[in-house]
């Protein structure tokens, strides 16, 4: 056998162990979490609330908190991206206005999570005087939402065959109303994929929420959208490196963990299931 | 087409005008309102001082308070480049593998693996750093407890995997049949033609790759606060406690009174992140479209 043989069977075989390590670090992360945090889950663990101090008791309030927050995440952050998709693909040419909205986006979508955090402090929390509430964390992690939301939102505008809109306007219609009738009832679907996708990241974050409104320990639900609220991510934080009896609350970590992953999986499942249903109807 | 249909049109059209300038609006937000939070720190702090000091003790009582950002902004980029030593190979190893090796089966089950990878949030990967990758480094090295600047590169690199592996495929992928065609043509084995000829073809659109990788990891924030130890010093290697930018902002801005000078400092750290993050990205920014236009 040549040496050059010799070289790309080993080569091969180094790329294959790169994947394979890939694979590993998946399989030990879930593997690890779910196998630790599955005997702490249970019916009372999901829905009481935490007791003596957080060692005992569930969990129930940071998930109705995370919940919540990612309700508010969406409220902001659908309407605005998919409006500045629509933009982008349907109405802007290759403008000055239309470039400099691009790089922003560019570039909101690399802006650390912290300083949106920081961000949301300033504008919502102080100078719209909102104070550390559910209200500001989910505007704040809307805005931090909001660049993949107008990514998937915009890819899924250009999946429409451009004949659907000159079929509307060869008939007389406004652009927006070929916009309405004949874009958007195709492209929805897929706006709504991406844009789970993108709530699902939201879901997890921690530093948005840090400063915003997330709390150490509540005794009660938010009451309203000026309360403070406990979160998943926030939760896991404290029980894993502020809580005095740290080894001791362990397992609810690990059940923390699990419930938080879980509850990210369910939202991509659902997104993957919106797709798939989506490709079956454009197939019929 | 009546009157009213068509200024209903116009409307209409500059809403979503409207909505695509808020985005705009936004990112030139964030960067005036951390500037002007930060600018009253520095009426009590120099410049220069709060850049190139390494003593950051704001809460120093019978002492000037001091505040330098020096060592922090050393350790996020020692975590963060240690993160990329560890995650350039793998990640360019999986990524030559799946674009020019790997069976449609393989390629299949690698997409949702890499997807998965990306989507485990972020403070769920920083508590496994406390609970399984510090412990391991603890007995691997004699140490008393593992949470140090390699524990924090490790998990980072998890992190910055998903971005590297997926964008360097897309620039393996996007290099021209032909060049492949011909390397072999001209007798090169399949493993020549991926080394000598595909990887340097893609290679700008995989630095583009590793460069967002490592913004992703400076910006990090959960992951290095709970797995790098958190102690305020000059990093001396990275079996070493250290405490990043993002961390200090995590953990310090909790505790600070609001308007006080400590206070607008934390500010001054996030401007400093975002700069130089901003200035990661758009470089990256930059070499992505030059090597899109060079491949169209």
């Amino acid at each position: 056998m040549k040496r050059r043989d010799v070289d790309g069977i080993i080569g091969f075989w180094i790329l294959r162990l790169c994947v394979a390590a890939v694979f590993a670090i998946l399989i030990i992360i879930l593997y690890d979490i779910t196998s630790k945090g599955i005997g702490k889950i249970n019916w009372q663990f999901l829905t009481a609330m935490p007791r003596n101090g957080m060692t005992e008791g569930g969990i129930f309030p940071a998930i109705i908190g995370t919940v919540l927050v990612t309700i508010i995440t969406a409220v902001l952050a659908i309407p605005l991206g998919m409006g500045c998709a629509i933009y982008l693909n349907e109405y802007a040419g290759d403008t000055l206005i239309t470039r400099i909205i691009r790089i922003s986006i560019r570039n909101l979508s690399g802006v650390p999570s912290i300083v949106y955090g920081l961000f949301g402090v300033i504008l919502f929390v102080q100078l719209m005087n909102l104070g550390t509430c559910v209200l500001s964390a989910g505007l704040t992690l809307g805005l931090m939402t909001l660049p993949w939301t107008i990514t998937a939102s915009e890819e899924a505008l250009k999946n429409v065959p451009n004949s659907y809109r000159e079929g509307a306007l060869a008939l007389g219609a406004t652009k927006w109303q070929s916009i309405r009738t004949n874009v958007l009832p195709y492209s929805i679907p897929g706006m709504l994929t991406g844009t789970i996708l993108g709530l699902s990241r939201a879901a997890g974050e921690t530093a948005p929420i840090l400063f915003t409104g997330a709390a150490f320990f509540l005794p009660h639900l938010p009451k309203s959208l000026f309360s403070q609220f406990m979160a998943l991510p926030y939760h896991l934080y404290i029980m894993s490196t502020q809580h005095h009896a740290i080894s001791r609350v362990r397992p609810i970590a690990y059940g923390t963990a699990l419930v938080l992953i879980a509850l990210v999986f369910a939202m991509n499942l659902v997104a993957v299931v919106v797709r798939y249903r989506l490709r079956r109807i454009k197939m019929e | 087409m009546t009157n009213r249909t068509k200024i209903n049109d116009t409307i209409v059209k500059n809403i979503f005008l409207l909505n695509g300038v808020l985005v705009v609006a936004v990112l030139i937000g964030i960067f005036v309102l951390l500037v002007l939070t930060s600018i009253p720190a520095f009426r009590e702090i120099r410049l220069g001082q709060f850049l190139f000091s390494a003593s950051w003790n704001p809460t120093a009582n019978f002492v000037a308070p001091s505040y330098g950002i020096l060592s922090m902004v050393v350790s996020t980029f020692m975590v963060s480049i240690g993160a990329l030593i560890i995650a350039i190979p793998l990640g360019i190893g999986t990524a030559a593998y799946l674009s020019d090796v790997a069976s449609q089966r393989v390629r299949e089950i690698a997409k949702p693996v890499i997807e998965i990878l990306a989507g485990i949030p972020s403070v769920v990967i920083g508590f496994l750093g406390i609970v399984m990758v510090g412990p391991f480094i603890a007995k691997v090295f004699h140490l008393p407890n593992g949470l140090n600047a390699l524990n924090g590169s490790i998990l980072l690199a998890v992190m910055a995997l998903p971005t590297i592996i997926s964008l360097s495929e897309d620039a393996l992928k996007s290099v021209p049949k032909s060049y492949q065609e011909a390397s072999l043509a001209l007798g090169a084995t399949h493993w020549q033609t991926v080394i000598k000829v595909k990887l340097p073809a893609a290679l700008s659109g995989i630095i583009a790759a590793t460069m967002l990788g490592m913004g992703r990891a400076v910006g990090e924030t959960m992951t290095v606060l709970m797995a790098t130890g958190c102690s305020i010093a000059m990093p001396k290697g990275f079996l070493n406690s250290v405490q990043t930018m993002t961390a200090s902002i995590a953990i310090e801005l909790g505790e600070v009174p609001y308007n006080t000078t400590h206070y607008y400092a934390l500010f001054g750290i996030g401007l400093v992140l975002f700069t130089i993050t901003f200035t990661i990205n758009m470089v990256a920014d930059i070499v992505l479209r030059k090597y899109q236009r060079v491949s169209k």
